[in-house]
């Protein structure tokens, strides 16, 4: 992934001419960074290439010596098997679903929020609390607590007011998976954009104001134009973590039901199938698509990060 | 900011948003306040249509999931969870602080460039490089050990914990620093009277945001884990198949493991998003 970095050029202040013992002091600096840039680039970057050495051969882990050269075969076969396709469509349906459904809570919450009312600071924990639940474990909570047909949460309160008991996950299970993500997102969407609304110009709002402007003039033109950036940053960091999800699919629905995104179809793939070198193409398609999704994020990124510099 | 309200209307209108916040607070919170007085429950109580709010409340949950019915004891994945999270957690620390030194204090050219380098690393996704992994620890006979597991949530944390520190260290005035160089201290002085009181707490949130990262991880310990090594979540995945009345016992273990999470999430509060954003957003 190293290709992805658009990184702004550096303007590190020109030395001028360097005596030998510059070249010493210059590796003095860096030797405290290489301990971690080593260790980053053994531990990601090598299993990468390995993967991508895998994908094109055919190789089932249970026929060891059946293993050959194949080319862009593997490529084709997950680009053609229903299934595989499949779960490309899934992952793609499910990280738009999740990121702009959690985005446009995020927005309403974090807004609320930017108002000073009365305990405000209890809403902000009690609306953390969900992104602070290990994954497995709010993918647990849904699946038997709450979506249970005969004694969940939902179905309970609907007997209260005398509606229908669905069984909400053989029903719509990618909905099911879809809303306990919502869930636990909606928190990191909001803490971005709250931080976003609270670096505002307070000043230039204040002035709006006594121009005449409304509550939804001053939204539109200042606070939407100002949050762009937080609301881009919020949904490609999303999509990166949601592109990746693998906690909610496995627990809730175990892949099953049409569910299963690809992590989970890699997963599966080389973990009880034995495929190798499929698992590693299906990987491979993972990674482009993270590049994609990547280099739009790095480069939000590096605008933020460079407004900081400028401003420090 | 908008609290400046004037006019009864306003005032109206911003307690209405207050209590609007509220309810959504509530709704979002509901689950999890659900989760804990289910687990306080006995299993019949807990499996009742319409639910029963005011049964009686048991420890018998708890009794149950550590192991007082016969069940497998959640302890050895407990303890191995924390020696995953709290020894990565004290790697990434080792090999993040002097990077983010010589990325941030005493910058090395084109330091933009590897800072971007660490990010970009942590959006390859994990399923790009997990069947080499597991080859490799097959191979090196690494499968089913929780020093395993450390590297690779090392190596997840890094560049988090690089970018973070980065953020946090770039804060320092470098005026101290030559201030305190100009009057005769010596590198080791400098860091530890004048950076490390500085950046300690920013130090200390990267801390709890790698520990919770660590302590979450499932894909990577369901598949190089077995019986030895294996993490608190993949513990809970012992629960995705019902198993007759068993809610009381499935809230209860949701809630001890996630205790941790939510303590150190609570804790790093403030800095939260700085590390979700990896340090975009202050």
């Amino acid at each position: 992934m190293t290709a992805t970095t658009t990184a702004p050029v550096a303007t590190t202040p020109a030395n001028g001419t360097r005596p030998p013992s510059a070249r010493l002091r210059a590796w003095a600096t860096r030797a405290p960074l290489l301990p971690a840039l080593i260790f980053m680039i053994a531990v990601t970057q090598l299993p990468f290439v390995a993967t991508l050495v895998i994908s094109f051969f055919d190789w089932n882990s249970l026929y060891p010596d059946a293993r050959s050269f194949a080319w862009f075969a593997n490529y084709q076969e997950v680009l053609t098997d229903a299934d595989l396709r499949r779960s490309v469509w899934t992952t793609v349906l499910l990280t738009v679903a999740v990121v702009l459904t959690s985005l446009v809570l995020g927005l309403a919450l974090a807004l609320l929020l930017d108002r000073k009312f009365k305990g405000r600071g209890v809403v902000r924990t009690l609306l953390i609390a969900p992104f602070l639940v290990v994954p497995v474990a709010a993918a647990l909570l849904w699946k038997h607590v709450l979506y249970n047909p005969e004694y969940g949460l939902l179905n309970g309160l609907l007997s209260y007011v005398g509606g229908p008991q669905p069984d909400w996950i053989s029903n719509t299970p990618l909905l099911a998976v879809e809303a306990a993500l919502v869930w636990q997102w909606t928190p990191f969407m909001m803490l971005i954009l709250l931080a976003g609304l609270q670096s505002r110009d307070h000043e230039q709002i204040e002035a709006a104001r006594v121009d005449g402007a409304s509550d939804w003039q001053i939204f539109r033109h200042l606070t939407l134009p100002h949050l762009r950036r937080y609301l881009e940053l919020g949904a490609l960091l999303g999509s990166i973590y949601i592109v990746q999800n693998f906690d909610a699919v496995f627990t809730i629905t175990s892949g099953g039901l049409g569910t299963a995104n690809l992590p989970y179809t890699v997963y599966q793939t080389f973990y009880q199938a034995h495929e190798n070198g499929l698992a590693s193409a299906a990987g491979v398609l993972v990674v482009i698509g993270s590049i994609i999704i990547a280099t739009f994020a790095l480069r939000v990124v590096s605008s933020l990060f460079r407004e900081e510099v400028s401003r420090a | 900011m908008s609290a400046v309200a004037v006019g009864p209307r306003n005032r109206r209108k911003g307690m209405g948003l207050g209590l609007v916040a509220w309810l959504l607070g509530i709704v979002f919170f509901l689950p999890i306040a659900w989760m804990a007085l289910t687990s306080f429950h006995s299993e019949q109580d807990a499996a009742t249509n319409p639910p029963s709010f005011a049964a009686s409340l048991t420890l018998d949950g708890y009794r149950e999931f550590f192991g007082a019915g016969g069940g497998a004891s959640p302890w050895p994945a407990l303890i191995n969870s924390t020696v995953a999270s709290v020894a990565s957690t004290l790697f990434v620390l080792v090999l993040a602080l002097p990077a983010a030194y010589a990325l941030s204090i005493r910058p090395v050219k084109k330091w933009t460039d590897v800072l971007f380098f660490f990010l970009s690393t942590k959006m390859l996704p994990v399923v790009a490089g997990l069947l080499p992994l597991y080859l490799f620890a097959k191979n090196a006979g690494m499968l089913d050990n929780i020093w395993l597991l450390v590297i690779l949530y090392t190596s997840m944390n890094l560049p988090i914990a690089v970018w973070m520190m980065h953020s946090f260290l770039a804060e320092i005035p470098v005026a101290i620093i030559e201030a305190a160089r100009v009057d005769g201290a010596k590198l080791p002085t400098v860091l530890t009277r004048v950076v490390a009181p500085i950046a300690l707490p920013g130090i200390a949130a990267t801390a709890l945001i790698c520990f919770i990262f660590s302590w979450n991880e499932l894909l990577f310990a369901r598949v190089l884990t077995g019986v030895v090594a294996e993490t608190a979540p993949v513990f809970l995945t012992g629960f995705i198949t019902s198993q007759g009345l068993f809610l009381a016992k499935v809230s209860a273990a949701s809630l001890v493991i996630s205790l941790p999470v939510l303590a150190a999430g609570f804790a790093a509060q403030d800095k939260l998003v700085q590390g979700l954003s990896l340090g975009a957003v202050k």
